[in-house]
């Protein structure tokens, strides 16, 4: 018991607090009543001396409760319920941020990090803006503070014994200092190498709102209404670039983890994300409109703020615990609802009441805008966004109206959509199409001076090619035999639109400078994402179509689709173009590439070990001889499926895996995927014979033979081929002295596909005989060596016939999924090089001062 | 009118339409017997029903029906709602795995003829995610 370490990481909490109260006073103190860039120097040297103390205590935190996870310190909670002895390093890294307190403190991190960042680079914000941060830091560190004033909990400690977490256990009445020997383990959904990356990238997204939002408020309490412009769209570049990867990172480890078939599942803790994500890239929008058109000032600062209010809501969303049934992987309760909602309304209060003070001071625009201005489009699309955004937000926070109606004692019994897909893709569908379209439209205009002249000239060869490529692919689609309503056409055609505009003005830019092409290349990459989502969403093709099952009842319409297959072992399927079969049971052994067949181990008392019956070899390489000891990852069960295409010939090996886990709740299953260019083929297992029951073996039938005899065994050709000494790995674990004897009978039964060798084992110890039944999996079959008369050579087997093995397989075609990665990387590339742009232009003197534009009372837009 | 007028009225009307369909789209939780009067009114919009499973004096549950090597995509259930209606459930998919071990069940469909004809299940099985029990605590160190 190790009390020490967990006491330095609590009381570092509490410095890191007290550090935060003091470095947000002093901030404040150092800024107010005083212009940009002229701060109270002691004050400032005590604000920057506090942050640094609670930069340093965040660190010591961090290690402290690395150290636990690391040690395997199972007398704390978060090491006991989020780790255990079998785990790897690399999934340690995600043990940390599996709980609410880790996720926590890595976002604190960031906030610590780019705190320190503005302290180094920006001086001259530095006093107004990091009183925002270190307010911020104030709250996010209480929210794991775990101390207890007048009898109110502030926050959840990770430090927390599981002493003091289980106060009713009982092992604890009669030994306090019991320590459990292993840890309860990862989520075995998180044992994936995106979840030591998506998280991080996330939260570092997360951490990036808060900066464009502190030079907000920097600005308009400074009174600095447009100076603030420049640092926020780097700032917000970065954040752009950050976050949308983080949510595709999210969406390619759900593909690739979870089994629902696909990448989005409109679950709230998604759409907690994709909100402010849509609101800081519209936001984004306005700031680019007033650097380079002095338009859209007013629209830049509600929508910098609104960012960092959704994210806020959205870490009450997850936190709170208040989506309960409506979210599938929300963070546990931890009681901390309270405590989020003031730091939710602290924020939105002290924004939104320091916005309308000044609101009249924020410089607009004089100019009316008409279409053949693209700040107009840009306008435009920016809404676009924000409505999107909005619809999200409306159907998301339906658990919260019915919280909000029961606080105040109205029963609610609302319940978010039955079909989330289709209602959330009647709106988000026609929200990609304008913004295809409004992104080429504006992307066009932007570079020129616009009359009808020029824009019909800049218009003509990417409409044309436009129409002609979406006509192209709608003859093909219906050459394939598959429909396409009018929405799929319009998204089609806009979203073809959004890409080939674009491209178009890369071609210009090309000329000029490309480095100014950064947003041309994100709108591709957008567009190209549409399209891949339209392709791989809209013509999903389920191939696991099952004709053969009963009908049970007459009465239904058949418009059920029955989409899963039963696979027994060894026999092919068809299923659309593939014959499909199943061929056993693989585990992952750590050092040999892909996986080893079940029937290739024996099993032990140790989970984790296994004993090699065979050679284990890739190729020509041998890894483990037979009798080795092998390490193995028992958790993982990994069906091995073949496919082979009917008409091309072409083949190909699926693993999809499951895993037994009594935790979780029975079996989880992750899918296999097959990499094509143009399609993915996606199958996971939907069931299998239920592991944890024990397999039903028909009675016991015995047969007398001599070597050579040949027999049928549950129907497949059998031979006794002749009786040897038995095998070392067979009886390693029985432990024979040099007295006793051991022989098996070698039996080859000729299977569907190839023949088996099977191995029962007579045991003479001590003068007492013992039997080690053989089994083969794939023919469903026990063997057991009963006896032998010496005096007619005749030998017993005894053989009992059960169930063949079989799984349940979903498989699914998506076409064109690619086009969804790689528009991601296009767009984070147009991200990277508009700030490359931005970074020069930085470099230079700064442009001519801001002109003195008019107050007007109604701005545009 | 002035170009930024419209724009503003356009964005209002979406986002009003947006609100209205949103409030037509919204599912319900519902017992079996307001679905059942759903149904009978020709309604065929999904609800959500919670429910618990009937089970035996030896914790098993009653009337499960699944058998996979007939058909894989059949799975059949009783549940009991909260006003303690029983009500025979088809799920024209692979039984979740997870199924026996749920407390509280939350399935979203519709009332076909006699069955509820569900397409989703969700579990709320008990501790999902919160450990509660220390197993092989008996190992004292």
């Amino acid at each position: 018991m190790n009390t020490f370490i967990g006491d330095v990481g609590h009381l570092s909490v509490i410095v890191a607090f007290v550090a935060a109260i003091v470095a947000t006073y002093a901030y404040y103190q150092a800024a107010r009543g005083r212009a940009l860039g002229d701060a109270e120097p002691a004050w400032l040297r005590l604000a920057r001396g506090a942050f640094f103390v609670h930069g340093a205590a965040v660190v010591a935190v961090i290690v402290s409760l690395f150290g636990i996870i690391y040690g395997h310190r199972y007398e704390y909670y978060y090491a006991w319920s989020h780790s255990s002895n079998h785990l790897p390093v690399y999934y340690m890294i995600s043990c940390f941020w599996e709980g609410q307190e880790g996720s926590f403190l890595l976002w604190i991190f960031w906030h610590v990090l780019l705190g320190g960042i503005i302290i180094r680079f920006n001086r001259q914000w530095e006093a107004p803006v990091m009183a925002v941060f270190a307010g911020v830091q104030l709250f996010l560190t209480s929210m794991i503070l775990g101390v207890v004033v007048l009898n109110v909990k502030i926050g959840s400690s990770p430090f927390i014994l599981l002493r003091d977490f289980l106060t009713d256990a009982p092992v604890f009445r009669l030994n306090p200092n019991f320590i459990p020997k292993d840890g309860t383990g990862l989520n075995p959904l998180l044992q994936n190498y995106w979840m030591v990356i998506h998280p991080p990238t996330l939260f570092l997204g997360f951490a990036l709102t808060l900066v464009p939002f502190a030079f907000a408020i920097a600005g308009l309490w400074k009174n600095e209404l447009t100076k603030w412009v420049k640092p926020a769209i780097t700032w917000s570049l970065v954040g752009g670039a950050v976050l949308g990867v983080g949510i595709m990172m999210g969406a390619y480890w759900a593909y690739e983890t979870l089994n629902f078939g696909g990448y989005w599942n409109w679950d709230p803790v998604e759409n907690a994300v994709y909100i402010p994500w849509l609101v800081l890239v519209a936001g984004l929008h306005a700031l680019v409109l007033w650097q380079r058109r002095r338009t859209g000032l007013r629209t830049a600062f509600v929508l910098v703020i609104t960012t960092f209010l959704l994210i806020l809501y959205a870490t009450f969303l997850t936190r709170s615990g208040v989506l309960g049934n409506a979210s599938v992987h929300s963070f546990t309760d931890l009681g901390l609802s309270g405590q989020l909602l003031i730091y939710l309304g602290a924020f939105v209060v002290l924004a939104i009441a320091l916005l309308v003070v000044k609101w009249k001071t924020i410089p607009v625009s004089e100019k009316e805008l008409t279409t053949y201005n693209p700040e107009l489009w840009v306008f435009v699309g920016a809404t676009v966004l924000c409505l999107g955004a909005f619809q999200v937000l409306v159907t998301t926070s339906i658990p919260v109206y019915n919280a909000f109606l029961g606080f105040i004692g109205i029963k609610s019994n609302l319940a978010l959509p039955a079909d989330q897909i289709a209602h959330y893709t009647k709106f988000q569908l026609w929200m990609g199409v304008a913004v295809a379209l409004v992104s080429g439209i504006a992307q066009l205009m932007w570079w020129q001076r616009n009359d009808k002249e020029t824009v019909s000239n800049a218009f003509t060869v990417p409409g044309i090619l436009t129409l002609l490529g979406a006509a192209l692919v709608i003859l093909l689609v219906r050459f394939f035999g598959l429909k396409m309503s009018p929405t799929y056409i319009v998204l089609l055609t806009t979203g073809m639109f959004g890409v080939l505009a674009n491209l178009s003005m890369i071609l210009v830019l090309l000329k000029r400078r490309v480095s100014l092409s950064g947003g041309a290349v994100a709108h591709i990459g957008i567009a190209l994402m549409l399209l891949g989502v339209l392709a791989s969403a809209g013509y999903s093709n389920i191939i696991s179509q099952n004709s053969s099952g009963l009908v049970y009842s007459k009465d239904f319409p058949e418009d059920i689709n029955r989409d899963n297959v039963l696979l027994w072992r060894n026999e092919a399927a068809p299923m659309k173009d593939y014959d499909v079969t199943y061929t056993g049971q693989y585990l992952d052994v750590p050092g040999v590439p892909g996986y080893v067949n079940k029937d290739l181990l024996f099993r032990t008392d140790d989970e984790y070990k296994a004993l090699a019956r065979g050679d284990v070899k890739r190729g020509d390489r041998v890894y483990y001889k037979a009798g080795d000891t092998l390490e193995i990852r028992p958790e993982d069960t990994y069906y091995r499926v073949e496919y082979k295409n009917r008409k091309s010939g072409e083949a190909f090996t699926l693993y999809p895996r499951a895993q037994v886990n009594e935790e979780m709740g029975g079996l989880l299953a992750s899918p296999d995927i097959k990499q094509f260019l143009s399609h993915d083929i996606y199958s996971h297992i939907s069931t299998v014979p239920d592991p944890s029951k024990e397999k039903e073996w028909s009675e016991v039938k015995e047969h007398q033979l001599s070597v050579g005899d040949t027999i049928y065994l549950n129907d497949y050709f059998a031979v006794l081929r002749a009786i040897e000494p038995a095998q070392k790995s067979a009886t390693a674990g029985l432990g024979l002295g040099p007295k006793d004897v051991a022989i098996q009978g070698d039996i080859i039964v000729h299977g569907e596909k190839k023949q088996y060798h099977v191995h029962p084992v007579f045991v003479v110890r001590n003068n007492l005989i013992g039997r080690v039944p053989d089994e083969v999996e794939d023919l469903g079959l026990r063997v057991s060596f009963n006896n032998v008369d010496p005096n007619t050579k005749k030998f017993t087997f005894g053989v009992s016939t059960t169930q063949k093995d079989y799984i349940i397989l979903k498989a699914v075609e998506k076409p064109f999924i690619n086009l969804l990665w790689s528009g991601t990387l296009l767009m984070a590339l147009g991200f990277g090089i508009a700030l490359v742009q931005r970074s020069r232009e930085n470099r230079k003197p700064s442009a001519k001062p801001v002109a003195a534009a008019r107050k007007r009372p109604v701005q545009v837009a | 009118m002035k170009k930024s007028h419209l724009l503003i009225l356009a964005v209002i009307a979406v986002a009003i339409s947006i609100l209205v369909t949103t409030a037509g789209d919204v599912s319900q939780y519902v017992s079996f017997k307001e679905a059942r009067e759903l149904a009978a009114e020709g309604n065929a919009a999904k609800v959500h029903v919670v429910g618990r499973l009937p089970r035996d004096p030896q914790k098993n549950i009653m009337g499960l029906e699944y058998n996979p090597t007939l058909d894989p995509n059949y799975f059949a259930f009783t549940l009991v709602d909260t006003n303690r209606l029983a009500q025979r459930v088809v799920y024209f998919n692979p039984k979740p795995q997870d199924f026996d071990k749920s407390e509280q069940v939350v399935i979203t469909g519709s009332m076909r003829n006699d069955v509820f004809v569900a397409d989703k299940i969700l579990l709320k099985c008990p501790s999902k995610y919160v450990e509660k029990d220390i197993k092989g605590a008996t190992a004292m160190r």
